[in-house]
């Protein structure tokens, strides 16, 4: 999406959800993954929206739905690109907005010629009518909001499922509109504050490019050494490196890598293999187990600090318990770090490194402790005086105009064949989160979902001579684990499905595939190929006597 | 055209959809209430709130209806207090103080507040006792319901608010409860465990089991923070006594969230007094992972930066930093990386 408007970010606020006329959500099963943003599009349908849920499962928000698009795994393009058709052929864009703001109409028109709805029923399994109608509602909702989630991302054309979508959100007019917009919706608590942080390989804090040398000099300036200008590696390419051993130093902070990655029995031969692993951590997580040297954490909890949470609002965390033992807060680890290595140093407090990230970060500096002590702020927010950004892309778009991304379909980076026949795809249940190191630790959760298990069609399970609660073995290509078998119509036929919280009995990331989206290299953990087979216990020897 | 009403004498400007407790309320007028939850529709079953406006015979509940232009209406005078006064008689009788567990093993509730504010005692009148208590060994809600008023919160609340549809209202009058169809226990019924009908429950009826007994109102300090599992960012208060973590109540001013909660900001976060925590540095001596000081750990890590950095330059490193970890962490993080190694090998486990 950053190419398009310059911004990957939500767009729009939470609770103005509440007010749009359409929801179009899809790839996101936000009942179990987001359960409060949830609330808001139930009061949105209360209140007489439409939703219309695409997503090739059966999952709460489908029995809300005024319509379910039940499309085939790994074919969202076809089925925005043939929405993208109708509108323009329609003619039911807003032609407006799109002369004034935006680039690329006619390439998109001319490349959307193909995709008409009986083309993308073929591919995606939903009916041409169905398509019709909702390039239809969308378009003339007057504002409607789309959402989505991993569903879209978490795929080998990741970049592009996004493109698609938000393709359809430019030609309607609804980027720069309240309660409407395209809307990512984040799954971890501060995946927005660590980008904002500048914790990726090509941005500097704030969003500014590596390479743009405005931006460089100013951090040179505050922390008189030069910057590189090349941006970094991202961890996929790193974990290549460190088989090459040309990575020898790997340093994680509060990630369960070896459980959380596809395919991770490649991150556990990398991480094995590199010469000095530090981890910092909570618990004594798997990926700790490997490491070198472990340093504790202290938790959100013990600490005075922010999150940014998904709809870009910086928000304070108040320090009300104490660290266990000698368990310290992130940042003050580092700042010990950073002093021993021989760069002096010195804060007195959480806000003050907030302060240094947020001076030279236009769109956080007019964020500091003080202001958001009652209520977080939502960025940009350049200055001290400016009340945050609701919804962005109101006037202009941070890219000059909104750059429309004709985008093909591709099949899926690894699709069922007569060996695996299957799709395995992955996803989450509400009371569990990731890996478990936290949610396992809860008193009484064991009782709401007490082991992970796998999610088989009716169909499939006559077909495979499968009865509930069986003991099954799945396999990929990379791997194979035993677990109980749930028989389940939520995934459609030749569809299976499991979360990865459960770990320790069953490592679910064995499975998956690491083929990733060449943009963001986020892994197609929606969908790879696998093969399900009944597992036949030993025979009881009957106990004598 | 006059767009105000008038509200124990003072000028108030007309709100669309405002009823008229809310605008009471908005323009510093103390009414009382127990049925009331702002999220829901009103029930207008307690009668508290109830007011008088002039032109209408008798007091009209003051929840349920929107003001209007030219309103007069008063919050307050000695009928409408005498009134009140007798409803919490009434509610009391079987509902005494004395044995309403909230008020006892967890701090003043709603109604027994209300009704030492109002001077009432819980002996006035005899009579039967409604409500019963159902088997339910969730580890998460204490269900009372001899102490249940009946005012529906808790059941607008999961139908209208949350749609979970978990609790309905079983019977008619004074022989009402509140029920899981099919009289289910919570883990059998649609109950997600949001906790939100605790946190709307007036009395002792529903209340969190896990802070049970752990501390008394007045010995609690809420400190305000922010759930730290998904994206959504809802407000939490952390609620502590003695320096320790006893259990969550929601912030309700909290702009994403609004109070509501899901059952792993409500009841998940109880992971942080885990004793599987690390509570000293580990360093790997002879394959294992032993305990060590700071000091030795940091020592240890910083030479053997220092080594590789002379040896084999920035790019021999790569650090990773959290989404879940608090942004001053993260950004600290990079900073290492960038000023101090001088690589821009920084990334974070949002890809994965």
């Amino acid at each position: 999406m950053a190419v398009m408007v310059g911004r990957g970010a939500m767009t729009n606020s939470i609770a103005e959800l509440e007010n749009a006329k359409l929801i179009f959500a899809t790839g996101t099963n936000t009942t179990e993954t987001h359960p409060v943003l949830a609330l808001r599009v139930k009061r949105a349908v209360a209140r007489g929206a439409k939703l219309i849920v695409a997503d090739p499962r059966r999952i709460e928000l489908t029995g809300l739905a005024d319509r379910w698009l039940r499309l085939r795994i790994g074919t969202d393009i076809p089925l925005y690109n043939a929405m993208a058709h109708v509108i323009i052929k329609e003619g039911l864009y807003n032609k407006e907005y799109v002369e004034r703001r935006t680039e690329g109409i006619e390439e998109l028109a001319d490349f959307v010629k193909g995709y008409t709805p009986q083309v993308a029923e073929k591919i995606s399994g939903v009916p041409a009518e169905d398509i019709i109608a909702t390039a239809r509602e969308y378009a003339t909702a007057g504002n409607a909001a789309i959402i989505y989630t991993l569903g879209i991302t978490e795929h080998s054309c990741g970049v592009h499922n996004v493109q698609s979508l938000a393709n359809l959100g430019l030609l309607c007019g609804y980027f720069g509109m309240e309660s409407a917009g395209v809307n990512p919706l984040r799954g971890q608590n501060n995946v927005q504050g660590a980008g904002d942080a500048g914790c990726t390989p090509n941005y500097l804090p704030g969003y500014q490019r590596i390479s743009n040398r405005e931006a460089r000099e100013a951090w040179e300036r505050e922390w008189g050494v030069p910057i590189d200008p090349n941006p970094g590696k991202t961890k996929i390419s790193i974990l290549d490196e460190i088989m090459e051993d040309k990575v020898r130093c790997v340093y994680i902070m509060g990630e369960n890598t070896a459980v959380s990655d596809a395919n991770v029995l490649k991150t556990r031969a990398a991480l094995d293999r590199v010469e000095f692993l530090v981890v910092q951590d909570m618990f004594l997580t798997d990926t700790a187990k490997m490491a070198d040297i472990v340093l504790p954490a202290a938790a959100f909890a013990e600490v005075d600090g922010t999150f940014s949470n998904t709809e870009r609002r910086v928000q304070l965390l108040n320090k009300a318990v104490e660290p266990p033992g000698e368990a310290r807060a992130d940042w003050e680890i580092f700042l010990d770090i950073i002093n021993r290595m021989g760069y002096p140093l010195h804060y007195n407090h959480a806000s003050e490194v907030w302060d240094e990230q947020a001076r030279n970060s236009p769109i956080l500096a007019g964020i500091n402790y003080d202001r958001i002590r009652m209520q977080g702020i939502q960025w940009p927010c350049p200055t001290t005086d400016h009340p945050g950004t609701p919804y962005l892309h109101k006037e202009e778009f941070f890219s000059e105009k909104g750059y429309f991304q004709p985008v093909p379909h591709v099949d899926l980076a690894e699709p069922p064949d007569a060996e695996y026949p299957l799709i395995l795809t992955t996803g989450r249940r509400r009371p569990t989160y990731h890996t478990g190191t936290q949610t396992g630790r809860v008193d009484g959760f064991e009782l709401l979902v007490p082991r992970e298990g796998l999610e088989v069609h009716p169909d499939d399970a006559d077909a495979l001579g499968i009865a509930d609660g069986d003991l099954v073995e799945i396999s990929s290509r990379r791997g194979s684990l035993q677990l109980n078998a749930i028989i389940t119509d939520k995934s459609p036929e030749g569809v299976v499905f499991m979360t990865f919280h459960f770990p320790e009995g069953v490592l679910t990331n064995i499975l998956t595939t690491d083929a990733h989206d060449p943009v963001t290299e986020t892994a197609e953990f929606k969908a790879c190929a696998v093969k399900v087979a009944k597992v036949t216990e030993p025979e009881e020897i009957p106990a004598s006597g | 055209m006059s767009v105000t009403a008038t509200i124990d004498g003072k000028s108030v400007d007309i709100r669309e959809g405002e009823s008229i407790l809310e605008a009471a309320r908005r323009c510093g007028a103390e009414v009382p209430t127990l049925c009331y939850d702002s999220r829901v529709d009103p029930s207008a079953s307690c009668r508290l709130c109830v007011v008088k406006v002039d032109g209408r015979r008798l007091p009209v509940a003051s929840c349920a209806h929107a003001l209007t232009a030219d309103m007069n209406v008063t919050t307050s005078d000695d009928e409408l207090e005498e009134n009140r006064k007798t409803i919490l008689k009434l509610v009391l009788s079987e509902n005494p103080t004395e044995e309403c567990r909230s008020c006892i093993e967890r701090g003043p509730c709603e109604l027994h507040s209300l009704a030492t504010d109002y001077g009432v005692e819980s002996d006035y009148y005899d009579g039967a006792i409604s409500g019963r208590i159902p088997e339910d060994s969730n580890p998460f809600i204490a269900r009372d319901y001899s102490q249940c008023i009946l005012c529906y919160r808790c059941t607008r609340v999961c139908n209208e608010l949350e749609q979970a549809h978990a609790i309905i209202p079983e019977g008619r009058g004074f022989g009402t409860n509140i029920v899981a169809p099919f009289h289910e226990s919570l883990l059998g019924s649609n109950c997600t465990f949001c906790g939100q009908c605790i946190q709307t429950c007036p009395t002792g009826a529903l209340m969190d089991k896990k802070m049970l007994g752990k501390a008394v109102a007045e010995d609690v300090t809420k400190v305000r923070s922010i759930c730290p599992f998904c994206g959504t960012g809802c407000g939490i208060e952390l609620n502590v006594a003695k320096g320790e973590f006893i259990g969550v109540t929601p912030d309700w001013d909290a702009p994403a969230s609004a109070g509501s909660l899901c059952v792993k900001g409500q009841f998940g976060i109880d992971f942080i007094r885990s004793p599987d925590r690390l509570t000293t540095p580990l360093v790997r001596r002879d394959g294992v992972l032993q305990p060590a000081t700071w000091d030795e750990a940091l020592t240890l890590l910083v030479d053997k930066f220092q080594t590789v950095r002379a040896e084999s330059g920035p790019g021999a490193f790569a650090l990773w930093s959290s989404a879940r970890a608090p942004s001053e962490g993260n950004f600290l993080m990079q900073k290492l990386a960038r000023a101090v190694l001088g690589t821009n090998n920084i990334d974070n486990c949002s890809r994965t």
